[in-house]
């Protein structure tokens, strides 16, 4: 901690930034009516507050002053504008009397815009790249480089997209609203869908710069908590669970040196034991419902995976039913290929590797590394040595994560030379 | 706001149809239209004859082209609008999904680009 009051003050705004910004931003976006507007009132209000703080010390409630400083900067910046174009005058005007400093402080009403902020952005008249896009930077306040880095895009691609989905809120008017309830369904999946792959994108990459993709889930986790608290629908809560579930094995799931981890590999003692509990608990809460989907049905599983004392010691045969369940709710190639490793945990690989092979027989997931890195492991616990090695080469020239490369080579060499 | 709903049928379909499913469509979408009336959401609405009736004009270098029909075949044509009044894109589409014809074709849904801009 530096000595230094400037510096201490600093420390202190940017704290303040990190806390509370994405909120401030919600509530300007309802009292503005306008995303570039609260943007730009949002860097106002931090700027009066790095000037002002220090001065007159950190406000008791420095959300509530941040919003009142935004809204104050947007209206009078309006007005100034007014001379230039006469329409401002109008709106300036509408603003400063529609929006009074009761409409700041009430804590409900805080949490509410965040949750209009999160259904605006994942409204589906918007292109579903647009609106991760969109709800990592205004939801998450992720800047456009980070999102392209971890979606893999050129930053000024995703910049773009963020443009036009905005331009389409503002000239289609999507509103900036919770769903009624008729349309609720279908609108959360929506949402769902979104957090999840956000939650994906941070956890799948756990090496390099891992500190930003680490900072993804626990955004995704934090949305999830969010939604949780306003809206305890069963698959909002399979979905938090499902989250905290795989945010418990992160430690685990890789070595100090970056290397992956599988699960049966794991020292169950790094498990992060609070996540696990919490993850169960919620899961056990959807389950109860009798309305749970496929978010609670994956949670489940992976909750019989948590309460395991080791891999052996798993369930396999509650977590094939459970994957045969899922199957019924949300049937995909991915789910088979999830329930024939099971059955290889519970049958023995032969009978594994007879399904992996009549789902790539198929023509499905031919291109999907982790089916042939699973085949590959079947082989290689049957002792097919060249079969193994084969599936391995497919998957590491389909995979384009390093850290499952660099994983995919180790049990490549580990298969011996192929002479 | 003003929105207009565009309608997109395959209108081979219609000559095709018996005369009693015909009028069965058109009380649909006289009820439809009496209902928006009646609750305000009602601005204009129009049904077009077959897009093969169609020209298409262009002007380039002073010279007027007239081409025959839509420029695309495509399977469904624009066959018709209602011009509607909603406070929001919520309320256009939750409108727009009442339409008879989003039920065997499409409505595409588009807002009324406003003059004045904050």
């Amino acid at each position: 901690m530096s000595e230094d009051p400037a510096d201490r003050m600093r420390a202190t705004v940017e704290a303040v930034y990190r806390a509370e910004s994405r909120r401030v931003l919600a509530t300007l976006i309802r009292l503005l009516g306008d995303f570039d507007l609260a943007e730009e009132a949002l860097h106002d209000a931090f700027a009066t507050a790095v000037e002002r703080w220090p001065r007159d010390g950190v406000p008791a409630n420095p959300r509530g002053w941040l919003v009142s400083a935004g809204r104050f900067k947007a209206i009078d910046g309006l007005r100034r504008r007014a001379r230039f174009d006469a329409s401002l005058v109008q709106l300036a005007e509408r603003l400063d009397a529609e929006t009074g400093d009761g409409a700041v402080s009430d804590e409900e009403g805080v949490a509410d815009d965040q949750l209009r902020l999160i259904f605006t952005c994942c409204h589906p008249a918007l292109p579903p790249d647009a609106q991760i896009a969109l709800t990592l930077r205004e939801v998450c306040g992720l800047t456009t480089e980070e999102i392209a880095r971890a979606f893999l895009t050129q930053a000024p691609t995703l910049a773009q997209r963020v443009v036009r989905a905005k331009a389409k809120i503002r000239d289609a008017r999507i509103p900036y609203e919770v769903p009624t309830r008729a349309d609720l369904p279908g609108r959360l999946d929506a949402v769902l869908r979104v957090i999840y792959l956000v939650f994906n994108e941070g956890y799948s990459a756990s090496s390099g710069p891992s500190l930003t993709r680490h900072d993804v889930s626990g955004e995704a986790i934090r949305l999830g908590r969010l939604l949780v608290g306003l809206l305890p629908d069963p698959e909002a809560v399979g979905l938090l669970a499902l989250m905290l579930l795989h945010e418990s094995r992160r430690t685990a799931r890789s070595s100090t040196a970056g290397e992956l981890i599988l699960l049966d590999e794991q020292d169950r003692a790094l498990w992060n034991r609070e996540l696990v509990s919490e993850g169960a608990a919620l899961v056990e809460r959807a389950l109860l419902s009798r309305r749970f989907g496929p978010y609670a049905l994956q949670a489940a599983i992976a909750a019989v995976h948590a309460e395991a004392e080791s891999a052996a010691a798993t369930d396999w045969a509650q977590i094939v039913a459970l994957y045969d369940v899922l199957l019924r709710a949300d049937p995909s190639p991915v789910v088979e290929l999830n329930r024939a490793v099971a059955v290889a945990m519970r049958d023995g690989p032969e009978a594994g590797l007879t399904l992996i092979d009549a789902i790539l027989a198929r023509g499905d997931l031919t291109e999907y590394h982790l089916a042939h890195s699973a085949r590959a492991d079947l082989c290689r616990r049957l002792g097919r040595t060249a079969q193994a090695r084969a599936s391995y080469e497919r998957a590491l020239r389909l995979t384009r994560q390093e850290p499952e490369r660099r994983f995919l080579e180790r049990r490549l060499e580990s298969c011996g030379d192929p002479s | 706001m003003r929105y207009l709903c565009l309608i997109y049928s395959d209108e081979s379909q219609w000559p095709k149809m018996p005369k009693a499913e015909q009028d069965k469509w058109m009380a649909e979408y006289g009820a439809f239209t009496e209902g928006i009336k009646q609750s305000g959401h009602y601005v204009g609405s129009e049904r077009l004859e077959a897009a093969s009736t169609a020209s298409v004009v262009r002007q380039r270098n002073g010279k007027v082209s007239i081409t025959d029909g839509p420029f695309v075949e495509t399977k469904e044509t624009l066959g018709g609008f209602f011009m509607i009044t909603a406070k929001d894109l919520d309320e256009a589409i939750q409108l727009a999904s009442k339409i008879p014809g989003a039920r065997h074709g499409s409505v595409e849904v588009r807002p009324v680009m406003e003059i004045r801009r904050p």
